[in-house]
């Protein structure tokens, strides 16, 4: 196979990877796809929730296919603000349309989706090697122009892409990016807990294929940057959380104690009861967004996904970014094969269709926002206990007159917070919501 | 549930070869204070070895999320990915 000159090849087999694989291999380029895990999605870790309409546009109408392995459709989303450890006030929104084509998004084993996805790239002509690590790329008169394997493999190629996750190794041996600092990347920590579809459907009020998502901010992330989530699966729990690598630097928690902090929180606790453990898992999430990205193209290489700090974790979108950069970045290797010019010049063309699709907006708009926090991280905490402050004084009834509560609460978020500092925080935040 | 218990879950296939590389133990000893890798690292990798003075490296134990790199404040990890197919296969991910 070292004799062959792919047109691409494509480091990692992930929603990027795929994506990128299957839209070069549709288009008529001879591409290769190359997975260091013995099969795709065996060193990938995700919630995780898919958002569909970012699959449909690479595999169209991919929910009909009955091999697509969605878990459950989600058709509720909720948010829950925790304060302390025994005070919370959620929010929930059920989009009944969802149930409707097309749907919104589907909670997924994220090792069962990459084979499945990975598949659909070999059927439309993409190689796939697994079991192969990337060490060293090759270079041709300054251009890359294939990857030395770590078993000294030589593969050339006329580009290549790196989908290959947070931590790039092709996006470091370019040298565009040397190492992350630990307040450009997130520590997610994760348990998938086995429990029968009928409890399933009981504990959280669902029926047939919905899922319910749930995100905790607040207390439960001990003021870090992050937060935890619960997600329903078929069969199993996706409970987890994640926080700034910075925030756990400063507060020296391990990783798998704030899983058990959020494992035992009295809301989550009572609806994981009795559910057997499957698997533990960690990973690194790219949260540097927008003043983060490495440049993303260059002679003879694209960077899509997670290797591009392409997240928007206010929204816990990433695998949908990784889908479209990978899609947009195989369009692009059709395209630089019908030049016959694999030259940054022509490249380049990734980085128009990115902003002129969805990706680069939603990066531009997000750019500041964890900065911002960070500035202030008592933002974190303030809120939600005003929060719930507020609903405390609205739900109590005790003989006074209402006039009162709605004294002391307007009273206490000026003292803790003030007019201003709130228009200034409503302002440093507008990015994270809308 | 214990780290190890956690890590029990997990299958592996064990390279001899550890990927991954403390480049000088004299920093850990005489530098570093607080020795946050063997807090952070979810897989509980790093271990301080108080007798032979020394971080111990269970690289068998890793889950490759490559936190420890950017967790040493003295750059002083060098942690690779494993050889093509060794370490971590997740099931679920």
């Amino acid at each position: 196979m070292s004799e062959d000159i792919f047109d691409a090849i494509i480091v990692g087999a992930g929603p990027s990877g795929s994506a990128c694989a299957l839209k070069a291999a549709e288009g008529g380029a001879n591409v290769v796809f190359v997975e260091r895990g013995d099969y795709p999605g065996a060193k990938n870790v995700q919630g995780a929730v898919l958002y569909a309409k970012q699959l449909d546009a690479v595999v169209p109408q991919f929910w009909k296919d009955p091999e697509f392995p969605g878990e459950r459709n989600v058709t509720e989303q909720r948010a829950v603000i925790t304060s302390g450890r025994e005070d919370w006030v959620s929010v929930s929104f059920r989009g009944g349309r969802y149930k409707q084509e097309p749907p919104n998004c589907f909670t997924i084993i994220r090792c069962q989706f990459d084979r499945w996805f990975a598949k659909k790239a070999e059927e439309k002509g993409a190689q796939l090697f697994t079991g192969v690590t990337v060490r060293e790329l090759l270079k041709n008169n300054g251009a890359v122009a294939g990857v030395k394997t770590s078993e000294g493999e030589d593969l050339g190629s006329r580009c290549v892409v790196a989908c290959d996750g947070v931590n790039s190794m092709v996006a470091q041996k370019l040298g565009v990016i040397d190492e992350w600092r630990m307040d450009e990347v997130a520590m997610g920590v994760k348990e998938v807990l086995e429990l029968p579809k009928e409890k399933i459907d009981d504990r959280f009020a669902l029926e047939g294929n919905e899922g319910l998502t749930i995100e905790f901010f607040g207390s439960i992330s001990h003021g870090m940057i992050g937060y935890a989530f619960l997600y329903t699966n078929k069969e199993s729990l996706s409970v987890g959380v994640g926080a700034k690598l910075s925030d756990l630097r400063r507060t020296m928690i391990k990783p798998y104690d704030l899983l058990d902090f959020v494992k035992t929180h009295p809301y989550i606790s009572r609806l994981i009861k009795g559910a057997k453990p499957l698997e533990y898992s960690a990973h690194l999430i790219p949260e540097g967004g927008f003043h983060s990205m490495p440049p993303l193209t260059g002679n003879g290489f694209v960077i899509c996904g997670d290797a591009a700090q392409m997240v928007n974790p206010t929204h816990r979108e990433g695998s949908n970014l990784a889908m479209t950069s990978g899609q947009l970045a195989g369009e692009t290797v059709v395209y630089a094969k019908r030049k016959n010019d694999f030259s940054q010049a022509t490249l380049q063309e990734y980085e128009r269709k990115l902003k002129a699709s969805y990706v680069w907006p939603d990066l531009w708009e997000h750019r500041d926002v964890e900065i911002n926090v960070e500035k202030d991280p008592s933002i974190l905490e303030v809120y939600p206990r005003l929060i719930v402050e507020a609903l405390y004084h609205h739900f109590t009834v005790d003989g006074r007159p209402k006039a009162v509560h709605k004294k002391e609460t307007m009273a206490l978020f000026l003292k803790e917070r003030g007019l201003l500092k709130i228009l200034q925080d409503a302002w440093r935040l507008r990015g994270a919501v809308g | 549930m214990s780290v190890d218990d956690r890590l029990g879950l997990l299958t592996y296939k064990n390279d001899h070869e550890s990927h991954i590389k403390i480049n000088n133990h004299d920093v850990c000893v005489n530098t570093c204070k607080d020795k946050p890798c063997t807090v952070l690292c979810p897989a509980a990798v790093y271990v301080w070895n108080g007798q032979a003075k020394q971080i111990k490296v269970q690289h068998e134990n890793c889950i490759e999320c490559g936190g420890c790199r950017m967790i040493c404040p003295y750059h002083n990890i060098a942690c690779d990915w494993p050889r093509g197919g060794f370490g971590v296969s997740y099931k679920y991910g």
